[in-house]
């Protein structure tokens, strides 16, 4: 596979939430505003890009037995940077965030480009890999945080958007409206493919 | 504890605050094994079983090892000055008490029950990297629940996820019969069907409890 590739793959073809669905829990809870959103998929994209370096640079000595926990101390050492990090220079982000931001650890999309991509390959394609599926992510929690906050809110990046006779759907904003978003756009996803290819 | 705090814990973590329908933890257990109603209701086992366990000992970690009190450990074995503060390190502490854990009780039921291992053997290792499991834990520490609290905390959370996904199951084996438009089959509707349902425990969040 070409270099180009390793990157562009995660942002559609293989994108971790809409083509793979992983990473959910994180994608649905903090995508009622765009601003937690952006906040999120850096924080996400940091710690994939540095733990896919590491997994990548000490593949060669690390025993397949073990590797799990290995590449679990490393995630939950990056985690532990961004978490402190962003409490000091980001609190308001820090606390709307809340727990999602160090259950980073246990989003299977790092955890899946550790086994399947950076233990396997070179570290400059790990990095890209890393890089392409972070802004992967990024981008489909962009996409719903979009749509939320348009419809539920009426308002984009803090913004308003609709002006005042528009009544906000309160629904988007709240639990519900992430699941039926997240259906309806995988929906739309699978009918477009199908078109595409036909 | 009281009692009635218990069951004020016990009532939000069930149907409030339910795990799937308004927190968003443990997601890609519940759109993966919610296929079918015998595994979903394995699963749901393993996790009420490891939720309940980590709670107590992720909370008696953080008690004794990380909280800058007098009785951490460390204080008295190192002779310190004053209590170290150590809940920075929660989420490496956590996660490696998480992973151990299960593979622990993993050992355990296959040497004691195999029966019991062949009806949740394959769902212990996926329940490593479910957050849910690290998430209830992480709870318990952020609203300052005491041993008793945090264990009733763990166990009645796996009982709403359970609850969740069981549901869930029964309606995706009727949905396997139904004509769905073909674009939305398998995961999309899922979502759509989990949509609807977290509209219905929507309403438990006007129960006013005292």
């Amino acid at each position: 596979m070409s270099v180009g590739k390793e990157f562009t793959k995660g942002l559609y073809a293989e994108n971790p939430v809409f083509k793979q669905a992983l990473g959910l829990c994180p994608t649905l809870a903090v995508s009622n505003s765009v601003r937690n959103a952006v906040g999120m998929g850096l924080a996400m994209t940091f710690v994939l890009v540095l733990s896919n370096i590491i997994v990548s640079l000490i593949r060669r000595f690390v025993p397949r037995k073990i590797r799990i926990p290995i590449y679990i101390v490393v995630i939950a050492t990056f985690v532990t940077i961004v978490d402190l990090v962003m409490a000091g220079f980001a609190p308001d982000l820090h606390k709307a965030l809340g727990i999602f931001v160090p259950l980073i650890v246990v989003n299977c999309i790092i955890l899946g480009r550790a086994e399947a991509f950076a233990g396997r390959n070179s570290v400059f394609r790990s990095l890209l890999d890393g890089l392409g599926m972070g802004f992967g992510f990024s981008l489909a929690l962009f996409v719903l945080a979009f749509i939320r906050e348009i419809l539920g809110d009426g308002r984009l990046y803090g913004f308003p958007l609709l002006g005042p006779g528009f009544e906000p759907m309160l629904i988007m904003i709240l639990p519900p409206g992430a699941f039926l978003t997240i259906g309806l756009l995988m929906g739309l996803m699978n009918w477009l493919d199908k078109r595409r290819c036909s | 504890m009281e009692l009635k705090t218990l069951l004020i814990i016990s009532v939000s973590a069930i149907f409030i605050n339910n795990f799937i329908f308004s927190r968003f933890l443990g997601l890609c257990p519940y759109i993966g094994v919610s296929k079918a109603l015998d595994s979903a209701v394995g699963m749901g086992m393993a996790v009420i079983f490891v939720m309940t366990l980590a709670s107590s000992v992720a909370w008696v970690v953080d008690h004794f090892l990380l909280e800058p009190t007098t009785s951490n450990l460390f204080y008295h074995l190192l002779r310190l000055k004053t209590p170290p503060d150590l809940v920075f390190l929660k989420t490496i502490a956590f996660i490696l008490v998480i992973a151990s854990l299960v593979q622990f009780v993993e050992m355990v039921i296959q040497k004691t029950s195999p029966a019991l291992y062949k009806a949740l053997g394959i769902y212990l290792p996926l329940i490593t990297t479910n957050c849910a499991i690290l998430g209830v834990t992480l709870l318990n520490l952020d609203m300052g629940l005491n041993f008793i609290g945090s264990v009733v905390q763990g166990f009645t959370s796996g009982l709403g996820f359970t609850l969740a996904l069981v549901l869930m199951a029964s309606i995706r084996e009727r949905l396997e019969l139904a004509d769905v438009p073909r674009p939305m089959r398998g995961i999309p509707i899922a979502f759509i069907m989990a949509g609807l349902m977290a509209i219905a425990f929507l309403g438990f969040s006007g129960l006013k409890i005292r």
